[in-house]
């Protein structure tokens, strides 16, 4: 179309109120539009690869976490926009005000713990049917202590009193730390984000690893701190370091940036990360109500594929292997409306390297994963390894039938929506299907042994899987 | 000299007995005596705001965490000077970007129009083909003509939103607060009964009240799909919440207000048989205005103080929100935005109370007292 016939349209219909436009004086100014050499057909072919969408003005909540990245990236560079989607993204104060909002209709989905829709769907908590179609990211968590743990760590173990301790590290050198506290009846507390969240699960499991026993939960008692070595309490994650700094807790299990804020502010130390805990787990997931998607179908496809184009582009990198966009990424989320942090705190991390200590810093490439790996589809696998937790530490309070972790998973995980998505992203070019799963998938991933005690998940024998726990429920 | 009386008159009513010494001076009064009055009111304050503020950046300099550090003066004041900026910034924005969709629409609605024309021109499935796609871009025309900016909201609009619920809520619970009051106040009866609830409630936190409040409003509108009602969940659970809060000193004030009528004034109602609703219109709710107006005062000081900290619990939009955002964002930036929202926040509550202390000085007999 010509440049002028806009221009003079504009210059026409700028005389009045953006909110006092009637479909007249869009029918006038139309008239006037010479759309040049455009033709019947090709606008034909336009309008019916569009998404038929219910709902176009949306809102998302998300927490102040670098790993909201694909919503906020999706909305700054338009992703959202060339869907047709107006969206509106909100931070939330914590996960349970956020789950809530999405259950009472407030918000429309949201960036979600992993663990929400699945603890929601099994009534720990807060009981509602939520599904997942997207997984936002893998990795990114760290466990950090404070300065005086670390130093009685290294006391415990002397080859970690060394500038570059060798990796990982497990909880071995806290044990008898925890064991002087209990001696003296004193409680040895830790913070997690949330009692269905990933890093719940992930110090849960780096402690038992070590012999520590972090707490069960039960019927009666759902604090999970049922005969805990560890009481572990919820901060909401931006409170960690000022938490720890104030002494309430010793240690804490959180996501960027407040890990690498511990360093900066030299208030602690990260000992370890999810990534050497389980390599390649799933973190958080975009969320919504089944109800939502079964009104909204097509939003919901179309919110999907804006969120893997916004995936795809974090994790973009060129042909040495160098991050090509998360620097802009940074300063985008550095904005107060998005994380809010200090750019030069998020960059750690997200550019692909950790800072453990200040003589410690490590190339870790991996250690935010928006799209490589498969990171964004929906495995039933995944599902179902939490599941085993949340069996394993009391939160399910009886034992299940391997069909039923199979039944679950499906009813979360929705690939069938993602696949939906990728199929109109690689018709329109925008994808190459050797970028997700081949067809024949069938969503559990092969069995991992890359976990820090070594152990093999495979996520079709659940069973099996828990059987092979020394702390927490066998069954 | 009638000029002076009527300015006189204006700094008792409006509060500002600031302006006296200035008013007599101007009618020419003894500049000595004025100049005292002046010393008083403005140059004492000027000083010890410098003296303040002195303080402050020496608590600056020495108050230093790990993690963060008190911001000064100069700081706090470039932090709001910013997210003034930023709020013009945004709003340029997002009216550009709301040009760029009239746009849209505009070439859109040529699109659907063209799509009418070629079916025009055909027939059958064909012709129905091109009317589908005529709707579609119709459809797409009218939303993007709609649009409403999806940019997070500054700091200039989470005032306003502060302000348009704390006087919602206000607003219901005045509107609860007198009548009860007045039926008090007139009833002895009336007030034995409704005492034990006055007596429990008042005391009660308003964040208590939040987890209530919410649930009633969420029950209230189930079923109901956002964007359909008219007003946000959020906005309305903190304006219960300031209602339930800054119902009880209306409420008590008013009952005392009508209780205390003098007694001279109810004989003279009875001898001139007024009826009972003359009495009330024309004895009692004047004579006990004085004393209500002082308990909107207090109510509305406290819906104020009780927003501010609804917003932070519950992330309704408002000053609440924006300080736990700061708060909860760690950045180099976010103490000095705070201590500047803990100076905005003052100051809209001073100017608040003054328009209280403006209508009650309106509506008093005799001499206002001053505040």
């Amino acid at each position: 179309m010509t440049q002028a016939g806009v221009a003079l349209t504009v210059l026409a219909l700028s005389g009045c109120a953006p909110d006092s436009v009637t479909l007249e004086d869009l029918e006038a100014a139309a008239a006037k539009v010479d759309l040049g050499d455009l033709d019947a057909e090709q606008l034909l072919q336009e309008s019916s690869t569009k998404l038929d969408l219910e709902k176009t003005d949306l809102k998302f909540g998300f927490i102040k976490l670098t790993d909201c990245a694909p919503l906020v990236i999706a909305k700054e560079k338009g992703y959202f926009a060339d869907e047709g989607l107006n969206v509106e993204i909100e931070a939330q104060s914590n996960w349970k005000v956020l789950l809530d909002r999405v259950i009472d209709g407030q918000l429309d989905g949201a960036h979600m713990l992993a663990g929400q829709p699945i603890g929601a769907t099994i009534g720990f908590g807060t009981k509602a049917d939520i599904i997942t179609a997207y997984s936002l990211d893998y990795n990114g968590n760290g466990i950090t202590v404070s300065n005086e743990i670390w130093a009685k760590m290294q006391e415990n173990d002397p080859k970690l009193a060394v500038d570059q301790p060798e990796h990982p590290i497990t909880a071995d050198s806290l044990k008898p730390i925890v064991e002087e506290y209990k001696q003296a009846g004193k409680d040895f507390q830790m913070g997690m984000v949330f009692p269905v969240s990933t890093h719940n699960y992930e110090i849960r499991y780096w402690l038992a690893s070590s012999g520590i026993h972090p707490g069960m939960y039960t019927a009666q008692d759902i604090t999970g701190v049922q005969d805990a070595d560890v009481l572990l309490s919820v901060t909401p994650p931006p409170q960690m370091p000022a938490t720890l700094e104030a002494g309430t807790i010793l240690g804490y299990c959180v996501g960027e940036p407040w890990n690498q804020q511990a360093v900066v502010k030299e208030i602690g130390v990260p000992v370890t990360t999810n990534y050497d805990i389980w390599k390649n787990n799933p973190e958080k997931v975009f969320g919504v109500t089944q109800q939502w998607d079964q009104q909204h179908p097509n939003t919901h496809v179309a919110v999907v594929k804006a969120l893997m184009r916004a995936g795809k582009w974090l994790d973009a990198v060129d042909e040495d292997g160098v991050f090509l966009n998360r620097q802009e990424a940074c300063e985008i989320l550095s904005r107060k409306d998005y994380v809010g942090a200090d750019a030069d705190v998020i960059d750690n991390s997200m550019t692909g390297t950790f800072v453990f200590q200040k003589t410690d810093v490590r190339p870790m490439p991996d250690f935010n994963v928006f799209f490589k790996h498969n990171a964004t589809f929906p495995h039933y696998s995944d599902c179902v390894w939490f599941l085993t937790q949340m069996r394993r530490w009391g939160q399910i309070t009886e034992s299940k039938s391997a069909e039923w972790y199979d039944e679950m998973a499906k009813k979360i995980y929705r690939p069938d929506i993602y696949r939906q998505a990728a199929d109109l992203l690689i018709s329109e070019g925008k994808l190459d299907p050797k970028e997700i799963p081949a067809p024949g998938y069938d969503g559990y991933r092969p069995a991992s042994t890359d976990f820090i005690d070594g152990k093999s998940y495979d996520g079709k024998d659940p069973l099996g899987y828990l059987a092979g726990f020394e702390i927490g429920h066998k069954e | 000299m009638n000029w002076r009386g009527n300015a006189l008159r204006f700094c008792n009513v409006a509060g500002l007995p600031v302006l006296e010494p200035f008013v007599r001076l101007a009618a020419g009064e003894d500049p000595k005596e004025q100049m005292a009055g002046i010393a008083k009111f403005i140059l004492l304050p000027i000083v010890t705001v410098g003296i303040f503020l002195g303080l402050w950046s020496l608590a600056a300099k020495t108050i230093v965490t790990g993690s963060a550090k008190l911001p000064g003066p100069a700081a706090t004041w470039n932090a709001g000077v910013e997210l003034f900026e930023m709020h013009q910034t945004q709003k340029a924005a997002d009216a550009e970007m709301r040009q760029e969709k009239l746009n849209q629409a505009v070439v859109a609605m040529a699109k659907a129009r063209l799509m009418d024309e070629a079916a025009a021109k055909s027939s059958g499935e064909e012709a129905e083909k091109y009317l589908a796609s005529a709707t579609t871009f119709r459809q797409e025309a009218v939303r993007a003509a709609n649009y409403v900016p999806s940019s997070a909201p500054t700091f200039v609009d989470q005032i306003l939103t502060s302000l348009k619920t704390v006087f919602f809520g206000f607003a219901i619970a005045t509107l609860i607060a007198v009548p009860l009051g007045v039926l008090c106040g007139m009833s002895p009866w009336f007030n034995a009964a409704m005492n034990p609830f006055i007596q429990v409630f008042k005391p009660v936190s308003p964040l208590a009240w939040l987890p209530l409040a919410g649930l009633v409003i969420i029950w209230a509108y189930s079923g109901s799909t956002a964007g359909e009602t008219f007003f946000e969940k959020a906005f309305l659970i903190s304006a219960v919440t300031v209602s339930l809060c800054s119902l009880w000193p209306t409420l008590v004030n008013t009952t005392l207000g009508v209780a205390s009528v003098d007694k001279d004034y109810m004989n003279v109602a009875k001898v001139l048989k007024l009826s009972w609703s003359q009495q009330l219109f024309k004895i009692i709710l004047p004579a006990s205005l004085p004393l209500m107006f002082a308990g909107l005062r207090i109510s509305l000081g406290v819906g104020w103080m009780v927003l501010i900290a609804a917003d932070m619990l519950a992330q309704n939009p408002g000053l609440g929100k924006f300080v736990w955002d700061e708060f909860q964002n760690g950045s180099s930036q976010t103490y000095a935005r705070i201590a500047f929202s803990v100076i905005i926040i003052g100051v809209i509550g001073l100017v608040l109370d003054r328009i209280m202390i403006c209508l009650r000085n309106m509506v008093s007999f005799g001499n206002p007292s001053p505040a």
